[in-house]
């Protein structure tokens, strides 16, 4: 199908999800009200580590309404541990801690009461006693040899450490004329939902059924209950008509699941479990990446980049699930949209005593592109070019495609220099360059800021086998089903939760694009995991490409089936059929036709007039898997990691002011190519959204910790998230480049905006600061930290003026 | 203990613990479940009603403290099932929102603004909006969503003006 030849997709049209929403009526998991539901709160370490040593539960257990109070040392005995990413097996995680407590904040004992007040104030009155033992929070400190181990029985806190090279890296370094290194820090920040985690379960032990209804957004979710649970996963229903709140990654909350589901077992009553805030951000296990680069890059006079040496060490927190993955994901773009041709790259993470983490929009992708833009930039700046002119050399070329890069992976489609192009031909570089300038001579910092990333999407799941060999998962499917029935209306399915996509609006569109139907006409549902074909679920930039795909071929099948159905009715070969809007006709003499209503009767109630061995009725379905999946890495870590590398190109102008730092975001530019754009309200919505989330990232969010290891940002008073006042107004441009892998061209565009914003702001914050003769590598960008290097660095010239 | 409160029009006497917020009364023990708990401490404003017209924080506040004082929730903004205000329209229209946790919060605030403002600039919805977080949207659309619904909503007491 070639663009022009769109109904409904690519056309503006509305999301449907939003009628539900705007009318307050959206499903949440705090709307879920079972009768004789028993409320969970939580007993917390307020130590960063420490042995427990008794918990007396007996004034607790007195308290008014109060059910039940489960420690560590019960669910440990009738549970499994939690599935962890890499092979580990000494590193365990629990719901609640066991023995020994890892950060101040862990779960040690939870509360089962009537209402959530009296588990709350039962909480309280928990005592527990604790030996306080010794504690890293610094990941490089983690590495030292007489650091505290966070799991003694590991033997060190290293879970991760493993080194690539892809190419001809030290004879490309011998050969440059030009290098620097360069060390950025990503600050622990996430992505923090308005919406807590929340999770509701019911034990039916009549049918053997645990039931779940829950704010997440995760792979393998029930299985995992199932695992934890030593239950069949037959057993765990999870509702999948839940709307989650928000998530982007960090919906994953299986240790609240496990805790809920074993409650619910032991007490025969339904529990739920819904953080509050403090909760969300202290022992919520939702932090992200909180990770350290060193970036060595070597390169010619003119700015060509020849190679480059990155290292990333991850600070993981305590324990792990599969966050350490998020060093594996970056390697399928690892050179960015630049034609680097060697590259070495070290991957090391290591656990200390903070909030454990979950995956983050970007899967690791986010501080990636920061070190290397970064780089980018301070290469100009050596140089003394211009640091548009520096990436301009560098982009991969239209012509180039499909481009593969020393990691391994083949970029299926891109045209940078036409995007950055459209950019530049609404906002004149130079004149924003003037701009700056103009600014700086009235006494003001200002600076501009690019960044040129890429978005890989279609979520692969390879960075798995590339950082636990013993993992050979090669692939990551996603499901539709359609059913028409006998009165001839349209009922898909979906197999997963939203968050706020849209995929009941993508399902609808692509299916009736194909069958050529109005897609108002397509009712979309979500049933339980018991009624559902495998997903994937919402990650890795991959629902408009997998689901999409999936709608797309359930939906090509039915076409094909009415289409064999019409053919033998007319009595006339298959090739002579033409399927259109519904109908069915003869090519040859296009008045001889079956309609709709027709075909679905046959299908129905006539199905002496089916072809022979045709199964009646009319649903079909699919199982798509992902475009240029199936391959584990090679023995050196080469992997084609994701299908779609959507592109990204920022410009933006920002002043901070001299005596308060506090930076001001003037103008912002962003181009975008995403492909084929099934529904652009959408697109648009989630390139400004990740831009907004990637300012919070930059300026204002992060989880700090004080040096008793104590998360002292752990409300939105401390951590701040943008508001409308943070957030200037952006203007997008968009380009679409089609991706030869997919059905109608379109690639992800579930993460934009966040991959490259952080960088940008980064980059002009620094060219801002550069008059003054510092610069600034760790995020956040605090007013407060860069008005006092500003004052600093007054201070020096003054002396030394 | 017993308070009767006037919520979207209707007269409710309750029998309440003290310390229940407005928020849980209205969820809990009037099944209003548009309003959203988000941070219970009143910065995020997912939990946003209108008090006598104003919007509010129903997490700051305490049931008790509203009685006297009428409340509007998002239900109380829906014309009747199946219909929306010129509002929850346009946040339709212009898509701003995704997840739609903050949405109904989003949408009594911008009810409030457009009720003494009707002709609001820019930076007056962003003024207005600023007590609001929303974490999916970037707020572009959400902006665009309140500018067309003040344009659409001046429209409808103009002879020839569009309709909502």
């Amino acid at each position: 199908m070639s663009a022009q030849h769109f109904r409904f997709v690519a056309s503006d049209r509305r999301v449907r999800e939003d009628r539900r929403f705007v009318a307050g009526k959206g499903n949440f998991v705090a709307d879920v009200v079972l009768p004789g539901t028993l409320h969970v709160a939580l007993v917390t370490c307020p130590h960063a580590a420490a042995r427990i040593k008794s918990i007396d539960k007996r004034a607790a257990l007195k308290m008014p309404g109060v059910r039940y109070v489960i420690d560590g040392a019960e669910l440990a005995a009738g549970t499994d541990v939690l599935m962890a990413g890499l092979d580990t097996p000494n590193v365990p995680r629990r719901p609640l801690a066991f023995e020994v407590a890892r950060y101040s904040g862990e779960w040690v004992a939870a509360v089962a009461a009537e209402t959530r007040a009296q588990a709350e104030d039962a909480a309280e009155a928990v005592e527990v006693g604790y030996e306080p033992l010794p504690f890293v929070l610094d990941a490089e400190k983690a590495m030292e040899k007489n650091a505290p181990l966070v799991h003694e029985k590991h033997g060190s806190n290293v879970l991760l450490d493993r080194a690539f090279v892809w190419g001809t890296v030290e004879e490309d370094f011998a050969a440059s004329p030009r290098k620097l290194s360069l060390r950025v820090k990503w600050a622990r920040s996430s992505t923090v939902p308005i919406e807590t985690f929340g999770v509701v379960a019911r034990w039916d032990p009549g049918g053997d059924i645990l039931d779940v209804w829950a704010s997440i957004q995760m792979p393998r979710y029930a299985e995992q209950i199932a695992s934890a649970l030593k239950i069949p996963s037959s057993s765990v229903r999870v509702h999948y008509d839940v709307d989650v709140g928000g998530s982007y990654g960090v919906k994953r909350g299986i240790k609240h699941s496990v805790l809920v589901g074993y409650l619910a077992r032991r007490l025969g009553a339904p529990v739920r479990l819904i953080e509050d805030r403090l909760e969300n951000m202290r022992g919520g296990d939702a932090h992200g990446p909180e990770r350290l680069f060193d970036v060595e890059v070597a390169f010619d006079n003119d700015g060509t980049v020849r190679s480059m040496k990155m290292q990333a060490l991850e600070n993981l927190g305590a324990y792990a699930g599969r966050s350490p993955f998020q060093l594996g994901k970056p390697v399928g773009s690892i050179v960015g949209p630049y034609k680097i041709k060697s590259v070495q790259y070290r991957a090391i993470a290591v656990v200390t005593n903070k909030t454990t983490q979950d995956a983050v929009r970007g899967f690791g992708q986010g501080p990636t592109n920061l070190a290397l833009e970064r780089a980018m930039d301070e290469i100009a700046n050596t140089l003394g070019l211009d640091p548009l002119e520096v990436r301009r050399r560098n982009l991969i070329r239209a012509h180039e495609f499909p481009y593969l890069i020393p990691s391994g992976t083949t970029y299926d489609s891109g045209d940078y220099e036409t995007v950055i192009g459209k950019v530049l031909a609404d906002t004149d570089y130079n004149a924003l360059i003037k701009e700056r300038d103009r600014l700086r001579a009235e006494g003001k910092l200002a600076g501009i800021g690019i960044a040129a990333c890429l978005e890989p999407s279609g979520g692969n799941a390879t960075f798995e086998a590339l950082l636990n060999p013993k993992i050979t998962t090669s692939t990551f499917m996603d499901s539709c089903r359609i059913n028409v029935d006998g009165n001839g209306t349209v009922t898909a399915t979906m197999h997963t939760t939203s968050s706020g996509q849209g995929h009941e609006t993508l399902v609808g569109t692509v299916i009736g694009e194909v069958l050529g139907i109005h897609p108002d006409a397509i009712r979309v549902t979500r049933p339980d995991s018991l009624n559902s074909l495998p997903s994937g679920t919402p990650v890795g930039s991959r629902m408009a490409i997998m689901l999409g795909g999936a709608a797309f071929h359930a939906a090509q099948k039915l076409m094909d089936k009415l289409t064999a159905i019409g053919a033998h009715d007319l009595g006339i070969p298959r090739e002579r059929a033409v399927y259109e809007k519904g109908d069915v006709y003869d090519r040859h003499k296009p008045a001889d036709r079956r309609s709709w209503a027709e075909l679905v009767g046959i299908a129905h109630r006539n199905i002496h007039r089916m072809p022979a061995s045709m199964e009646p009725g009319l649903a079909t379905s699919h199982i798509y898997s992902v475009p240029t999946g199936g391959a584990l890495p090679a023995a050196d870590g080469r992997v084609q990691m994701y299908p779609c590398f959507s592109f990204e190109f920022h410009l933006l102008l920002l002043t901070i002011d001299p005596d308060l730092g506090t930076p001001r975001i003037l103008r912002y530019r962003v181009g975008h190519d995403c492909g084929t754009q099934i529904n652009p309200k959408i697109v648009r919505g989630m390139t400004m959204g990740g831009i907004a989330h990637g300012i919070g990232a930059a300026l204002y969010e992060e989880f700090a910790y004080n040096d008793e290891g104590q998360l002292i940002a752990q409300s939105f008073m401390d951590y701040l998230l943008p508001s409308s006042h943070e957030v200037p107004a952006i203007k997008l441009i968009e380009h679409e480049t089609p991706s030869p892998h997919t059905v109608f061209g379109q690639k992800g565009s579930g993460e934009s905006g966040y991959l490259g914003a952080p960088a940008a702001v980064a980059n002009a914050v620094n060219d801002a600061l550069r008059p003054l003769g510092i610069s600034i590598n760790t995020l956040p960008l605090k007013a407060t930290k860069l008005g006092d290097l500003i004052a600093a660095a007054r201070a020096k010239s003054a002396t030394t003026a | 203990m017993r308070i009767e409160l006037t919520v979207n029009g209707a007269k409710h006497v309750l029998d309440i613990e003290a310390r229940t917020t407005l928020l849980d009364c209205l969820r809990d023990h009037l099944g209003l479940k548009g309003a959203h708990a988000g941070c219970e401490h009143g910065v995020c404003g997912a939990c946003t009603v209108l008090c006598d017209g104003a919007a509010v924080r129903s997490c700051l506040m305490f049931a008790p403290q509203a009685e006297g004082s009428t409340i509007t929730t998002i239900e109380g903004v829906t014309p009747a099932p199946g219909e929306l205000s010129p509002v929850q329209d346009a946040f339709c229209e212009t898509h701003g929102m995704q997840c739609g946790y903050c949405t109904p919060a989003m949408i009594l605030t911008a009810h409030a603004l457009l009720a003494g403002n009707p002709d609001p600039t820019r930076d007056e919805i962003v003024e207005a909006i600023s007590g609001n977080i929303c974490r999916c949207t970037g707020y572009a659309q959400i902006v665009e969503a309140i500018s067309l619904a003040a344009e659409r909503m001046r429209g409808t007491n103009t002879p020839g003006g569009p309709r909502p």
